[in-house]
């Protein structure tokens, strides 16, 4: 097991170089640079500052540059903002991004398969419905509409919640629910959906006919059976959140790494925005792996290879 | 041929399944209703969609605005529709692209089998492993906004589910009869391919089609939302959420310009999912017999 995760471990290392080589390319030969905004910049003087930043080379030769600097752990300097470097502007947003992801995941785990087990232990009585719908609507009720929304009942209205911000775990609960919801749905019909085939299984059956109560047989048995899809969903679904919380962490102001990326892509602000997608493909490889390991671990069927 | 006579002795019970399913119903009803609306009303409305009126910005809703006015004294109503005629669009072109796509990838590395069949969705598993986020980003600083560039990333990015969809489809259609006789006959296996396997999948393929619709309009929405999609002077539903939700502050709600744009995208989002579910019911009698 650990030797199949150490080799699936090193076995990212090639991808992350193609995904990083790609995104450099794309955004060095994008029309552009990252000094475009300055105003009455001379010639020779912007001459200098790309002869300083290396970007009169080749960009096989900087991208050379950028992985040699890279495996000193050196992302290097913000061309927008000067006085920071690419480490710094990281270490202190994406705690931001991840503390919010994280509980809209929890959000969506606890309330979802809630009630996917509600739904399918009573299907087609008006609990199911009741539940279905709610899931549709957080499919269909897109973040962004969301988001708003709730500001305008729960911080505009109702006067309850802080509209926007962050600093207070009461600034939390809006952008973690706005994030979540339609993960919450999906993973609400998965259940639903894997939980009626388990309850038809003859494991089923047999926990059935020892005696054992309904409560029991879904909770402790079916569920056991009908969570492998689930587990297997949160790897999009991180996927999901992570470019999910770019629109979230707008509406709300957070201040987050996800603002940063769209940001610094549209200024060309080529550092911050390599740094960014590092960042970000590194996270989703990682819970990628684990949750292919995490899947392998609970279903014995699963041969590991 | 084969397709057509398969098509022809499925289809009336299909569709009285279809019937059946009265949230679907409803779903092709309202999805109707909303194509109709944002087809003619621009043409009727007295307003025209790009129409500034400078003295009336950010009027509640009235009986001359039914859904009020926005920042620059549009009509919103009017914008709804003009901008419903792009998410509509954009929901219908790159569906078509992720389709093609999809289709031939799939189909391509069902029948083929083998080691080029593994190498071929080895490849869908690792895309779906990346965030669409940063490709379609990258491909907007890379080429500028633009409605084709809209599209195709769309579509490249929706187009791996259908093909695992097509894949497992094909592996096992190809050992039907009808594909040896097909062979028997000395079709080339493109021909087979083509003409024989993929006339057969429609079923799931329109299911699955239908469900895509959505999840593209609500990427296009999601880009607009961030400035990348759709560009000003034309909208799209995104683009009028995003303007209204920064038109909410404290001292003024303007409630108007969130809650009916963003009604209109989920009206016609539900619509298009129940009305996908409905499909699915009625062309896959797996899952029909399960209800």
């Amino acid at each position: 097991m650990i030797v199949y995760a150490l080799r699936r471990l090193l076995g990212l290392l090639p991808l992350l170089v193609v995904v990083l080589f790609l995104a450099f390319v794309f955004m060095r030969t994008a029309p552009g640079g990252p000094f475009d905004s300055e105003r009455n910049l001379s010639p020779q003087i912007e001459e200098a500052l790309r002869a300083r930043y290396h970007l009169d080379e080749p960009v096989l030769k900087q991208f050379a540059r950028y992985l040699g600097d890279l495996a000193h752990g050196d992302l290097g300097p913000s061309f927008r903002y000067r006085n920071r470097s690419v480490g710094e502007i990281i270490r202190e947003t994406a705690p931001i991004s991840l503390a919010l992801g994280l509980l809209s995941i929890a959000f969506a785990l606890v309330f979802g398969i809630a009630a996917g087990v509600v739904s399918a232990a009573r299907a087609n009585t008006g609990w199911d419905h009741l539940a279905m719908g709610a899931a549709m609507a957080g499919i269909c009720i897109p973040n962004f509409v969301l988001g708003p929304l709730l500001v305008l009942v729960f911080a505009l209205v109702l006067r309850i919640l802080p509209p926007a911000g962050w600093g207070s775990p009461a600034h939390l609960i809006l952008p973690a629910i706005t994030l979540g919801a339609l993960r919450a749905a999906s993973i609400a019909r998965l259940t639903r959906g894997s939980l009626l085939e388990a309850l038809g299984e003859d494991a089923i059956r047999t926990a059935r006919a020892k005696g054992l109560s309904e409560r029991v047989v879904v909770l402790r048995h079916a569920l056991k059976l009908a969570i492998l899809p689930v587990v297997s969903y949160l790897g999009p679904a991180t996927a999901a959140t992570l470019s999910g919380s770019v629109v979230v962490e707008r509406i709300f102001l957070v201040p987050g790494l996800g603002t940063f990326f769209v940001q610094s892509a549209l200024n060309r602000d080529y550092t911050v925005a390599m740094g960014t997608v590092l960042f970000y493909s590194t996270l989703l490889m990682l819970l990628n792996l684990a949750v292919d390991l995490a899947y392998r671990t609970l279903d014995p069927r699963v041969e590991l290879q | 041929m084969t397709a057509s006579v398969i098509a022809a002795g499925a289809s009336s019970a299909s569709w009285q399944a279809f019937r059946r399913h009265r949230a679907a119903t409803a779903g092709a009803a309202a999805l109707a209703v909303m194509l109709l609306f944002c087809l003619l009303w621009p043409l009727v409305s007295p307003h025209a969609y790009d129409a500034q009126d400078l003295t009336r910005q950010l009027e509640p809703p009235s009986p001359e605005h039914p859904c009020g006015t926005d920042l620059a004294g549009r009509d919103l109503l009017v914008r709804i529709a003009h901008g419903g005629r792009m998410s509509l669009l954009v929901g219908l072109v790159a569906t078509l692209v992720s389709l093609l796509i999809g289709v031939t990838w799939g189909a391509i590395a069902g029948y083929a089998g083998g080691r080029l069949d593994h190498l071929m969705m080895r490849i869908v598993d690792l895309l779906y492993s990346l965030p669409f986020m940063f490709f379609v980003i990258l491909l907007v600083t890379y080429f500028g906004r633009s409605l084709v560039l809209l599209f195709i990333a769309l579509g490249a990015v929706q187009w791996l589910t259908m093909s695992r969809i097509v894949r497992g489809q094909v592996l096992s259609l190809k050992s039907q009869p009808f594909v040896e006789a097909a062979r028997a006959l000395g079709a080339s296996s493109p021909a087979i391919l083509f003409r024989h396997i993929v006339p057969n999948l429609l079923g799931p393929v329109i299911v699955y089609a239908t469900l895509t619709v959505p999840s593209v309009m609500l990427e296009e929405a999601f880009l607009s939302f961030l400035g990348l999609g759709v560009s000003p002077p034309q909208t799209s539903w995104g683009l009028l959420t995003a303007e209204g939700a920064a038109a909410i502050s404290i001292l003024r709600t303007n409630w108007w310009l969130v809650v009916f744009p963003g009604a209109a995208l989920s009206t016609t989002l539900f619509a298009l999912n129940y009305l996908g579910d409905g499909l699915r019911d009625a062309l896959d009698p797996r899952r029909a017999r399960e209800r």
